[in-house]
């Protein structure tokens, strides 16, 4: 059988050349393609406080660290969902809660770096390369994987990030596409005769550079397939509603990608402002606006993509934790250990991974902070492995001997 | 990666590139001219490819390796409006970045508790359009903007100056410098002390001598922080209270100026002693090993990570006088470790500050810094695997002149190598190459530059943006991807304007609106709403029709005349004057030079 990408590049060849419409390669060139495994990562950038994300509720020292900003216990107003006892989503996080009753929602708790910076931009850095410490990794954790998996089904739409520049993350050999609307993924002036579009394929259609001429054929591949499928501008199914916002929009896009079949394996999401070092806020207030966005982009994602979750895996992820007492401004500072979210059809959720540190002063870390007892790495490691196959993670984490599998895949 | 040149034409070595003490052609043809002015110029601007054969090639180089010599009075002229380039980090901070810190407090009511609020807050990826935080007040986004107009001056200074000044090779150099000693504008007060350490750090020495060079940065502000030195402190040296000093104050015979002085001492112990446990980072090796990865040896320089930790304890104390009020460097003595190390194989016993200077020594007259370097210039100006032979004789003259980095640049652009048929055309340009190139050579009007930096940001190349200390790659493997082409092209378009609102657009003569445009009037690059017209070319100008007259004239002056017979046959398939001009930017040749 005649593989995806020399397909793809036939059929490029062939809208030059013989005038077939784009939705023709589009249309067989889905036929042509079986779904694929897809591995989402969201990044929370600004390092969420993972203790009020996913409370510890069952913890005397986390209502005692938090007089102002606690989340309540369960079965109070404005309390935590609970999920296993002792842990509880934030109330606004409720749209998720099916996910974790259903079993496709599992949380690694207490998970982070064995580094101990407390910077953003390091941390940010270290948790996207996938090397703690190093900080001249030049290439990022999910553009290895890409590497890891390589094989002759690749599409342009291979990696993808929702995004307006390339996440560190995706950086690397394999090529990613940053793509801040879908919609926008053109060149301007429209398409059709006389655009400016088609002048420019037909110009290097016909050009022999030896870089630039495979280059084009990828880039007016992926406007083709977008141009003629239009995952942008199909409406969610099963009734999900997306936030109105940039997290929003890039989750919708992402499962917009996914049903269309154009060969997505590996995809990225950001959002923000999570540095509340004043004026955090409890079950109300600046963190619970932001987890309202994040749980209920996630959450219409899941309801989306429907049955299609069963190819999908998705990882959350955040620098760092924050700091168990709150600070003198409602707030709370820079910290170690934090939450993950695991979402996704082959997950087996309804449980909260990883071993519990406490949040006694003795069992803090330097005094201060919830202990990491599960390196973020091993939680990628076991994504990668468990569900897009990577055997070799070695190559993926190098110097990292990852743990015995949490078991969340 | 060996490129090979799809031009056919290039089979014949390049005109009168006749073999030479140095490569420099006697008689050089307009795309050897064009081919320099691709290499040490952002590209060439309408007119100076003859202005170069007028005073010769020879001249030109050598004039540009002597930017003083160049007047430069007119961008001088432009830039004098711009208020923050001439400031101090201290002026800076406590005009531009202290009203921030104030309103932020006034908006929460309460001063920001941990130190890393001020020093780190920003996120690390600038691509958070979320950030900015909805429901600012008035006051707050005002301070915003103020402390934003330093980095936002900055860029535009730096983007006229690429485009306008007549001091091209130094603009390149200074690009290249910049990004060998990368910092990060995100990362913590950096911004701060970035309009400082481009002014006074790098564009000094660009074509001095490397020593000076490494030593401007390894004292600024903005290399402490950003790779954490200035936090770095010996692990067991805390610093303790010079027992002698006790002894002398616990004597009622000292003089009162001698207890004074005594005090003096004590008092500085005792800050040191609260700076230490403040900080209580220890050792920071982050310094340290980029000083040798990337600033000197090279990754495959042969130092061990011995070496590291040794140059690491040499390097402690090297910190930032007050980093939250725009304060240089300052040697804390009492952070420093006093032991004896041994670095790249020499012993150096205990001299405080004076050990780092001694490193700077012996890393830079390291033949492995000289290789590296020679390297990375003449991966710049020549291939991205440049000659093996070309870069043993650059570091040979950074050795034989002590690392005068003008003449390790002038043996690179005046060899044989850089005029040799392969490497021309073989570099992709880098975006902020391409960007430049094409407001140059179309001879683009700026009113403002700010859609060049926005497309440098689409391209994924803004500027001061680099998060990583390796800087920005400059090979084509790091800038060809199908979506970075796709932004290529639209830089193209953009720049005729090609897709702009039709009300954005100039009115066709027959008045019709939303006609595509018919080569009349001007355009502008950006997407978007017309930002009062940012950047003109006069597509006119440079088509008037889509002739063959005016094709021709399009490859002359946007493609020294040198176009594949693939281009040429997409250019005679325009229908329209401004598609003319955007297929010959958006062209393979002009994303090389």
């Amino acid at each position: 059988m005649m593989t995806r990408r020399v397909f793809l590049k036939n059929g490029s060849l062939a809208l030059v050349s013989l005038g077939f419409t784009p939705r023709f390669v589009a249309a067989a060139a889905g036929a042509a393609n079986a779904r694929r495994k897809v591995l989402v990562a969201v990044f929370q950038r600004g390092a969420v406080d993972g203790l009020n994300m996913v409370v510890p509720h069952g913890e005397a020292a986390y209502y005692e660290s938090r007089p102002a900003i606690a989340i309540a216990k369960p079965g109070t107003p404005d309390g935590a969902i609970d999920l296993d006892g002792f842990f509880g989503l934030h109330p606004r996080m409720a749209p998720l809660a099916p996910l974790f009753q259903r079993g496709e929602l599992a949380i690694v708790h207490a998970c982070g770096s064995p580094d101990d910076t407390r910077s953003h931009f390091d941390a940010q850095d270290y948790m996207e390369t996938g090397t703690p410490g190093v900080k001249n990794t030049r290439d990022g954790w999910l553009n290895r994987c890409l590497h890891a998996q390589e094989h002759e089904r690749a599409t342009p739409f291979r990696a993808v990030a929702l995004a307006p520049r390339l996440p560190r993350s995706l950086e690397g050999a394999e090529p990613a596409l940053a793509i801040g609307r879908l919609d926008a993924f053109a060149v301007r002036g429209g398409t059709g005769n006389g655009s400016a579009a088609g002048a420019f394929e037909a110009e290097y259609a016909q050009a022999a550079d030896t870089l630039l001429t495979p280059t084009a054929r990828e880039a007016f591949d992926a406007m083709a397939l977008l141009r003629s499928v239009r995952p942008g501008q199909q409406p969610p199914e099963h009734g999900a509603e997306y936030p109105r916002s940039g997290f929003g929009d890039a989750v919708r896009q992402i499962a917009a990608l996914i049903k269309a079949d154009l060969g997505l394996e590996v995809a990225f999401a950001e959002l923000g402002q999570w540095d509340h070092h004043v004026n955090e806020g409890g079950a109300n207030g600046q963190i619970a606006s932001r987890l309202d966005d994040f749980a209920r982009g996630l959450a219409a994602f899941a309801q989306d993509l429907g049955d299609r979750m069963a190819d999908v895996v998705l990882v959350t992820m955040s620098e760092f934790g924050r700091t168990v007492r709150q600070n003198g401004d409602g707030g709370t500072d820079h910290g170690h250990g934090n939450a993950m979210l695991v979402l996704g059809g082959p997950v087996k959720g309804g449980k909260v991974y990883g071993h519990w540190p406490g949040l006694a002063r003795e069992q803090l870390w330097q005094g201060r902070d919830l202990a990491v007892t599960t390196d973020f790495r091993d939680v990628f490691a076991e994504a990668a492995r468990g569900h897009l196959g990577v055997t070799n993670v070695a190559a993926v984490f190098p110097g990292h001997t990852p743990g015995a599998p949490l078991g969340f895949l | 990666m060996a490129v090979a040149i799809a031009v056919a034409v290039l089979a014949a070595p390049m005109a009168g590139a006749g073999p030479s003490a140095n490569g420099i052609p006697d008689k050089p043809d307009g795309r050897v001219i064009t081919h320099v002015l691709n290499r040490i110029a952002f590209g060439p601007r309408p007119g100076d490819v003859d202005r170069v054969r007028a005073m010769g090639l020879r001249a030109y180089i050598d004039q540009q390796l002597h930017p003083g010599r160049i007047d430069d009075s007119a961008v001088d002229a432009r830039l004098a409006t711009f208020d923050t380039l001439k400031l101090s980090p201290q002026e800076l901070t406590s005009k531009y970045f202290a009203p921030l810190i104030e309103a932020q407090r006034r908006a929460a009511a309460a001063p920001p508790r941990d130190a890393m609020t001020m020093s780190d807050a920003a996120p690390s990826s600038a691509a958070t359009p979320e950030r900015a935080g909805a429901a600012a007040s008035p006051a707050l986004q005002d301070a915003r903007r103020t402390a934003a107009s330093v980095l936002d001056e900055l860029t535009r200074a730096r983007l006229l100056r690429a485009t306008l000044s007549d001091r091209q090779l130094e603009e390149v150099l200074t690009d290249f410098w910049l990004n060998h000693f990368n910092v990060y504008s995100g990362k913590g007060v950096v911004r701060e002390y970035l309009t400082a350490y481009e002014r006074d750090v790098i564009r000094p020495h660009v074509l001095g001598h490397f020593r000076d060079l490494l030593g401007a940065v390894a004292h600024s502000p903005a290399m402490l922080f950003y790779l954490d030195n200035w936090q770095s402190a010996s692990p067991d040296a805390t610093p303790s209270i010079p027992p002698d000093v006790l002894a002398r104050l616990n004597d009622p015979r000292l003089s009162p100026v001698a207890r004074q002085r005594a005090t003096a001492r004590l008092q500085a112990a005792q800050a040191a002693q609260a700076a230490r446990a403040k900080q209580a980072h220890g050792l920071n090796e982050n310094y340290a090993r980029e000083l040798m990865e990337l600033h000197t040896l090279g990754v495959d320089g042969g130092y061990t990570q011995d070496d590291v930790v040794a140059l690491a304890r040499i390097f402690t104390g090297w910190s930032i006088d007050r980093p939250r009020q725009g304060g240089g460097f300052i040697f804390h003595a009492a952070l420093h470790d006093n032991g004896v190390k041994r670095f790249l194989g020499v012993t150096l016993a205990p001299q405080g500050e004076a050990e780092g200077e001694r490193a700077l020594d012996l890393l830079a007259r390291h033949p492995a810094t000289a290789h590296h370097l020679a390297y990375e210039l003449a991966q710049r100006f020549v291939a991205d695997d440049p000659p093996a032979a070309l870069v043993d004789r650059a570091a040979r003259t950074y050795l034989d002149t002590k690392g005068d980095l003008r003449e390790v640049v002038r043996t690179i652009i005046t060899s044989p190598e850089f005029f040799a048929p392969s490497a021309y055309r073989a570099k992709i340009k880098t975006p902020l190459e391409l960007v430049v190139s094409t407001v140059r050579t179309t001879g683009a009007d700026i009113v403002d530059t700010q859609p060049m930096a926005t497309a440098l940001r689409a391209l994924g190349m803004p500027l001061y943006g680099c998060e990583p200390p390796t800087g920005y790659a400059d090979t084509a493997d790091a800038w060809l991807s199908a979506g970075s082409l796709v932004q290529r092209l639209n830089v193209a378009a953009d720049l005729v304007g090609i897709g702009r609102p039709s009300s954005a657009r100039p009115r066709p003569a027959d008045g019709r609106a939303g006609e595509p445009v018919r080569g009349r009037g001007r355009a502008q690059l950006g997407s978007g709403p017309p930002r009062s017209q940012a950047i003109h070319v006069d597509v006119t100008s440079l088509a008037p029709d889509v002739s063959a007259a005016s094709r021709e004239h399009v490859i002359d002056t946007l493609l020294a005349g040198d176009a594949s017979d693939a281009t040429r046959a997409a250019l005679a398939g325009a229908d329209r004057p401004d598609l003319l001009v955007a297929l010959a930017l958006g062209s393979p040749e002009f994303q090389r030079r």
